[in-house]
């Protein structure tokens, strides 16, 4: 595996060879040095053109982690600001000797186009609508995990609320929950939800009231005000009241029900009830597990195949 | 005469094994004075099994010392990673502070000191040892670092191609070179 651009690229195989290589690594982040040698001399780029902040700490953490080192580029305090394209910018960081990008940008296929201009591998890290292929494995790492059901979510039922059309994460969610056999349900006005969705293996519900008492998991999505223009969106008091997470709904929730958000949260929109107060809530789970997921990843693409099997004999 | 041959020559029986352990056991016990500061730790996986029955052979020899136990996984630590496809197989399992410890580092087969090196790397992330002793089922030879065993179950001279395995059933040696006869 050379670069990670989409949840469309992995084969179940090796989502699940990535899920285990993040066990290992969790060990590595319970220790009180959190550090390892393994990528040493390799070097990390991130290069993020849109805001992030658990994203873009947790890839570089996770790089740290294993004694990688990271180049840190932020286009807003860049030469993108004197006109500088997107394929100077990589070519120049190329020639810096960057092993690896951890690239987020606004545009869908961005980090697919990069590829042509460089030798490095690329992790995608969020464009535009597209993909967040990392949001996906580290959800279902969290998931997997928290039932102990570790290379399947046959069985379960996942909703997905809020606006699936301009979410990336919604995006590969879905598609990962599918592939290892959730049954996933999207929850969301119709203005909110992509136009061709026959094909995603999914079911639809148009309040969150339908599906509270019988989901496993409860995946909260955060409300993009930055994509969404004023015409096509419903008003958020309008939305709130069909798609808000409340205390009382809350209450409905089967007792062994997972909440996520994959960040940041507002708070008063979709969550109108505080994650720390819910019982079930693995909103910072995921952030922990975020950073397993990156360096199992980081690990993946720059330390050789993990699929490959070992040959015989004690070195 | 030489010939060129694969030959697998069994060198020691499972009855060998148990009598190798039970002498590293009673070696550990003379040489550390105090046993309450001693902890065995394996080396994930080939170590991991060795390392389990000799904290049971020094429980066994002197009653009411029941050493600490775990285990450690050195992938990350590797210096060859380019040399060898990686495989991570279990992880590293240590509950304890290693801080002023004497830590008895077990593995199946000694050869190039690399593994062995890498350990010291790792060990040094759970806490500072007083002291890391190691022991061996089987020190094959060809170092490539400054790095000795402190306990040895057997000796045995190889070629540098040979595949050497360990098993609770015994030791095994897989020569594909030629061999003088």
């Amino acid at each position: 595996m050379k670069h990670l651009l989409s949840t469309h690229d992995l084969s179940v195989e090796q989502m699940i060879s990535l899920l285990e290589t993040a066990d290992y690594m969790s060990e590595i982040n319970t220790r009180s040095i959190s550090k390892v040698p393994a990528l040493r001399g390799k070097t990390v780029a991130s290069v993020f053109f849109e805001d992030s902040t658990r994203t873009r700490l947790s890839f570089e953490t996770a790089a740290k982690r294993l004694s990688a080192d990271v180049l840190t580029f932020s286009a807003a305090s860049s030469s993108v600001n004197k006109g500088e394209s997107l394929r100077d910018t990589i070519e120049t960081l190329s020639a810096m000797g960057v092993d690896a990008f951890v690239v987020r940008h606004k545009s869908s296929g961005a980090p697919q186009q990069i590829t042509q201009w460089t030798n490095a591998s690329v992790l995608n890290a969020g464009d535009g609508w597209h993909q967040h292929p990392t949001q996906a494995l580290l959800d279902t790492y969290t998931i997997t995990r928290s039932f102990g059901q570790l290379d399947s979510m046959k069985g379960r039922t996942i909703a997905i609320v809020g606006d699936i059309k301009h979410s990336r994460v919604a995006r590969s969610d879905i598609d990962m929950f599918t592939r290892l056999g959730a049954e996933v349900i999207l929850v969301a006005p119709s203005a909110l939800l992509p136009s061709h969705i026959e094909n995603w293996g999914v079911t639809t519900a148009s309040s969150i009231d339908e599906v509270i008492n019988s989901v496993d998991v409860l995946y909260m999505l955060r409300m993009q005000r930055e994509r969404i223009s004023a015409s096509n969106m419903p008003s958020l008091r309008e939305y709130s009241s069909h798609y808000a997470l409340t205390v009382e709904r809350a209450a409905r929730l089967s007792p062994h029900a997972l909440v996520m958000h994959p960040g940041p949260i507002n708070r008063g929109i979709e969550m109108m009830v505080d994650p720390s107060d819910l019982p079930g809530s693995r909103i910072l789970q995921q952030v922990t597990n975020g950073i397993a997921v990156r360096m199992a990843v980081l690990f993946t693409l720059l330390g050789g195949d993990l699929t490959a099997t070992a040959t015989g004999g004690t070195v | 005469m030489t010939t060129v041959s694969s030959q697998r020559s069994e060198l020691l029986g499972e009855a060998d094994i148990e009598r190798a352990i039970t002498r590293i056991a009673h070696e550990i016990i003379e040489r550390n004075a105090d046993l309450s500061v001693v902890v065995i730790i394996g080396m994930q996986t080939g170590g991991t099994w060795i390392a389990q029955r000799l904290r049971d052979a020094v429980s066994r020899i002197a009653p009411g010392n029941d050493l600490l136990l775990g285990a450690i996984d050195i992938s990350m630590y590797r210096d060859d990673f380019s040399l060898r496809p990686r495989v991570l197989t279990a992880p590293t399992d240590i509950t304890f502070d290693l801080t002023e410890k004497t830590v008895v580092l077990v593995d199946d087969v000694l050869f190039t000191g690399r593994t062995v090196r890498a350990a010291l790397e790792a060990l040094n992330d759970h806490g500072r040892p007083r002291a890391v002793q190691l022991a061996v089922m089987v020190d094959r030879g060809h170092r490539e670092l400054p790095i000795r065993p402190d306990y040895v179950g057997k000796n045995i001279p190889t070629h540098f191609s040979d595949e050497v395995s360990v098993g609770p059933g015994g030791v095994a040696v897989m020569g594909l070179e030629k061999s003088q006869s």
